[in-house]
């Protein structure tokens, strides 16, 4: 079954700029799929409409049942709850311990308070960090601060885990390891994992599904892809 | 279970952000304290003011007297005319010999000063006197029963009562307006508040957004800070009104200047007016900390 359609879409900004120009896609429950493209290329836009941060101007949307489209503000979090977002700037609140920074997103949702403590310290450990859980953010790599905003995106078991350029802050090699993780996430846990990306490197390594975007169009969509200019 | 979990935790973040945000927070009590206050002896006046107008109208009478020289005929005749009047709520009468007996009782220098005279020639007059359904066409009534035969005189509380209760009614007006006046200015010093606590959190409320919280989770402890706000504004105005109005009771022993002026009991009336300032400081931090989170987050 698919968890993603997207038919006839087109997003056009309020400044005159059309950034999608009707995308066609459907991605299917459980697949690992790369959206790359250079700047200006409509991958963060489409990012965007996933989780409703831009609606589309024209066409459909759907996100495991729900017409992004037709969302309207106050429901917008019945989406968010069904999925976990990573951005490139990892996002954490500096305040809070790497424990309190996951367990803060079950606790907006009013989660109880020991089932907060399994599936937050469950998530940590997917991403290694099982060890780190009192350090606060700014004590912590590029690296490991990432993994921790995975471990906040994951900690709900949402369906589907979107990354807007999450490797863009980091050296090669720590970067592999954040796909590491994803990839272990993907395979335990079965959560679709959308990744926009322009890291050539990653997308040839990993051997995944790759969407590819140029202008607005999409050029391609290709199952084990590679990044080809 | 979930929604005591929200509450306490919206809770809990308000406590904090009042405390971190101390010196706003403290203009804004100020401000709320202040208001409150005059509000509160806005509503003690206006309610001593209305008690005891309503104490004044309840016992304005009209007095009829009758010509020397009616009979008890004619004063029968004089009862059924007043009796068709419309206005006319009830009526007693009081011969001469009555007043005359009622005034002897009330005092020694009229005991010895009537005596003297005769029945045939005394100076008082049968009277009826006259309650009236409407308090202000008693001007229309009275000339109504002055045209009666056999009616002297007629007399009703015009002049300084009536002046009196209409100075008192725009005193209650003015007092409004600045009531109203002030609120508007304290909603606003809670909107800058709450506004400035909205931007301390910013980032902590997009990832709220992006973590499925509901609107209503978001704006909740913001609204509850406004509440506290409220609340804590309205601790000093509360012993104002009880121990204020305790002393001002005692001190003129229940009565303003003269007997006419009945002052309103302390008790239950300030536990009311009490309960009514908490309440408004409560409703004014709700409104002021609401409107912000809806200038402020557009979510």
């Amino acid at each position: 079954m698919d968890l993603i359609r997207i038919k006839n879409v087109e997003k056009k900004y309020k400044n005159g700029v059309t950034a999608i120009y009707d995308l066609n896609l459907a991605i299917e429950k459980g697949s690992f799929v790369f959206v790359i493209g250079g700047s200006g290329s409509g991958k963060s836009t489409l990012i965007k409409m996933l989780y409703r941060e831009e609606k589309p101007t024209k066409g459909q949307v759907i996100v495991g049942g729900l017409d992004v489209a037709k969302l309207k503000n106050k429901k917008v979090y019945k989406l968010r709850r069904k999925l976990g977002i990573v951005f490139q700037d990892y996002r954490l609140l500096p305040k809070l311990t790497v424990y309190e920074n996951v367990a803060f997103a079950l606790e907006c949702i009013g989660e109880k308070r020991d089932i907060i403590r399994i599936k937050v310290l469950k998530a940590l450990e997917d991403v290694g960090l099982k060890n780190k859980v009192h350090e606060y953010p700014d004590n912590l790599s590029g690296g490991e601060q990432q993994r921790v905003a995975i471990a906040r995106a994951i900690v709900n078991d949402p369906k589907l885990l979107l990354c807007d350029e999450p490797t863009g802050n980091l050296d090669p090699e720590k970067s592999m390891e954040i796909m590491r993780v994803l990839d272990s996430i993907n395979k335990t846990r079965g959560t679709t994992i959308i990744m926009a990306t322009h890291d050539k490197e990653i997308v040839n390594k990993m051997k995944k599904q790759v969407i590819t975007l140029k202008d607005g169009h999409l050029v391609k969509f290709k199952q084990k892809g590679t990044y080809a200019e | 279970m979930k929604p005591f979990r929200m509450l306490g935790r919206s809770i809990r973040d308000a406590v904090k952000s009042v405390i971190r945000n101390f010196s706003l927070s403290l203009a804004s009590i100020s401000c709320i304290t202040i208001t409150l206050i005059i509000v509160a002896i806005g509503i003690m006046a206006s309610l001593n003011v209305k008690n005891f107008t309503e104490a004044i109208e309840k016992d304005m009478t009209i007095v009829v007297f009758l010509k020397n020289d009616a009979t008890a005929e004619d004063a029968i005749e004089v009862e059924k005319e007043i009796k068709k009047i419309s206005n006319v709520e009830k009526y007693t009468y009081q011969t001469k010999k009555e007043i005359k007996e009622k005034m002897q009782s009330e005092s020694e220098v009229f005991k010895t000063v009537l005596n003297n005279w005769e029945e045939d020639e005394s100076p008082l007059k049968d009277t009826y006197q006259v309650k009236v359904k409407n308090i202000n066409q008693i001007k229309e009534t009275a000339l109504k029963i002055e045209k009666i035969d056999k009616v002297a005189v007629v007399r009703y509380g015009e002049g300084m009562v009536d002046k009196m209760v209409k100075a008192f009614a725009s005193v209650e007006k003015v007092t409004y307006g600045i009531v109203i006046g002030l609120i508007l200015v304290t909603v606003f010093l809670i909107i800058n508040t709450i506004k400035l606590t909205i931007s301390a959190r910013r980032k902590e409320i997009g990832i709220m957004r992006l973590v499925g919280a509901s609107n209503l989770t978001i704006k909740l402890p913001f609204i509850i800070e406004g509440m506290i706000l409220g609340l804590l504004g309205s601790i000093v105005p509360v012993l104002v009104t009880t121990y204020g109005y305790y002393a001002f009771y005692r001190h003129f022993d229940g009565y303003l200047y003269s007997r006419l002026i009945q002052l309103i009991k302390p008790e239950p009336f300030i536990y009311q007016a009490s309960i009514a300032i908490v309440a408004i400081g409560i409703l004014v931090g709700m409104i002021g900390s609401a409107s912000a989170v809806k200038k402020y987050l557009k979510i």
